[in-house]
């Protein structure tokens, strides 16, 4: 139940420039945040002899900023951490009830909003939120740092578009102009704690005048090799009234963006069914 | 060298950085209160304090854990004087097999000891990610929340 302690080379940059520089040199070095994910592979014993970059030194990544147009998360910041925190808390609620899904209290306690991201999981809980809140992740490299929409940040299951020796500084969500007349996120697993998800929403939804929508957006979790936003769904509900045929229409085009596939935790044809009825059950205002 | 602070004590470790907590709990300071369950963060066995929150003890190297403060279950009470959350769980039944005891007795002595409602619903949820293999859980709450009202 453990590996090689002895096998491991650790490196413990006390920097973001440090981290840089360390990670350059040893480009083969498996970067570790909350060690939520990777440890339970170094437990099974696939990851002896490896290299590890330990961030967990990296004072400035574990800070959350608040700015004028957003609020800059650092990639060390925990699940924890984030529910705590009275403006998001305030301003990103479906970010918060995310991050209150992740596995329970130990693994929030220790688990990284940026160790998630870089993790690309499939399932990655807090990446519906994000998708919908439009975040963009600061990524650092030796030539410097750029921002990545989360719609680009993912490449696959398990992979992420980050350039060999980048690595994530921030995850920044900017303030949305209004705020939202309806937000939801709903995950669905076999059980209420603990378990990771089959399928997960999230939503937002803009009234503009007119009793019509200026804004849909609408992101799942679970059902493609990574998050997906509805677009044909939102730009279908845009600047129309949500009576029961454009709801019905708009949930007929979610396969558009969504493609499940049968895996050890659910089916296809149950993923499809209750994301389909979810999608339904929020645009109808019958999911809080 | 990595030095952090075990049950209020200074220790230093000159081992392997890479080493879990768990086992540098239990194998080089003789802690061996703190038990290992699955080995992948699914059911708290192996739940200690750092700096006060609830962690899995084995998805930690220990280097992790320098400068922190780590709390385990020998913390608590001595079998002649045990701790209000012991004396808890021996009145109510909280403990069958034992196996998920210590890492139970941590989160809730974790749960407990912040000052905000502890009810049976808060108990459930700051407990739901330690599992019983006994599915003791009905007394498990009940000797929480036994504690809770003497605090």
């Amino acid at each position: 139940m453990r590996g090689d302690a002895k096998s491991m080379t650790v490196l413990r940059p006390r920097s973001a420039a440090e981290a840089v520089k360390s990670y350059a040199k040893v480009p083969t070095a498996m970067p570790l945040a909350g060690g939520t994910d990777l440890m339970v592979g170094w437990n099974l014993g696939v990851l002896n002899g490896r290299s590890i970059l330990d961030l967990s030194r990296v004072a400035e990544w574990k800070k959350i900023n608040v700015v004028s147009d957003g609020i800059d998360i650092g990639s060390l910041v925990t699940h924890s951490e984030i529910q705590k925190h009275p403006v998001i808390r305030k301003r990103f609620p479906l970010l918060v009830a995310a991050c209150g899904t992740v596995g329970a209290a130990q693994i929030q306690n220790r688990g990284t909003i940026g160790g998630n991201i870089a993790n690309a999981s499939p399932a990655g809980d807090t990446f519906p939120a994000l998708a919908v809140y439009e975040a963009t992740v600061r990524v650092l490299g030796q030539s410097g740092r750029r921002g990545v929409p989360i719609s680009e940040i993912f490449a696959g299951v398990k992979k992420t578009t980050l350039k060999p020796g980048e690595l994530i500084e921030a995850v920044f969500l900017p303030f949305t102009d209004t705020a939202p007349t309806r937000g939801v996120f709903r995950k669905v697993g076999t059980r209420a704690a603990q378990a990771i998800s089959k399928t997960m929403f999230a939503g937002l939804l803009f009234n503009g005048k007119g009793g019509v929508l200026a804004e849909a957006r609408l992101a799942f979790g679970s059902l493609a090799p990574t998050v997906r936003r509805l677009y044909a769904a939102e730009s279908f509900l845009k600047g129309r009234k949500l009576d029961d045929k454009t709801i019905n229409a708009a949930a007929e085009l979610m396969t558009t963006d969504v493609s499940p596939i049968d895996d050890i935790r659910s089916t296809r044809e149950y993923r499809l069914v209750v994301s389909r009825n979810l999608l339904i059950a929020f645009l109808k205002g019958e999911v809080k | 060298m990595i030095k952090l602070t075990v049950n209020g004590k200074k220790k230093s470790f000159g081992g392997a950085p890479f080493k879990r907590l768990i086992d540098t709990l239990r194998e080089d300071f003789a802690l061996t209160g703190t038990k290992e369950g699955c080995g992948e963060g699914e059911c708290g066995a192996c739940t200690v304090l750092l700096d006060g929150e609830p962690v899995n003890s084995c998805l930690i190297p220990v280097c992790q854990a320098e400068g922190c403060k780590v709390e385990t279950v020998e913390s608590l009470g001595t079998p002649e004087k045990l701790s209000k959350l012991q004396a808890g769980f021996l009145a109510c039944g909280g403990a069958q097999c034992g196996i998920c005891t210590p890492g139970m007795l941590m989160t809730a002595q974790a749960h407990i000891r912040t000052k905000g409602k502890c009810d049976d619903k808060s108990i459930r949820t700051a407990l739901s990610g330690n599992l019983c293999r006994c599915t003791g859980y009905q007394d498990i709450v009940k000797s929480v929340l036994k504690a809770a009202k003497g605090r």
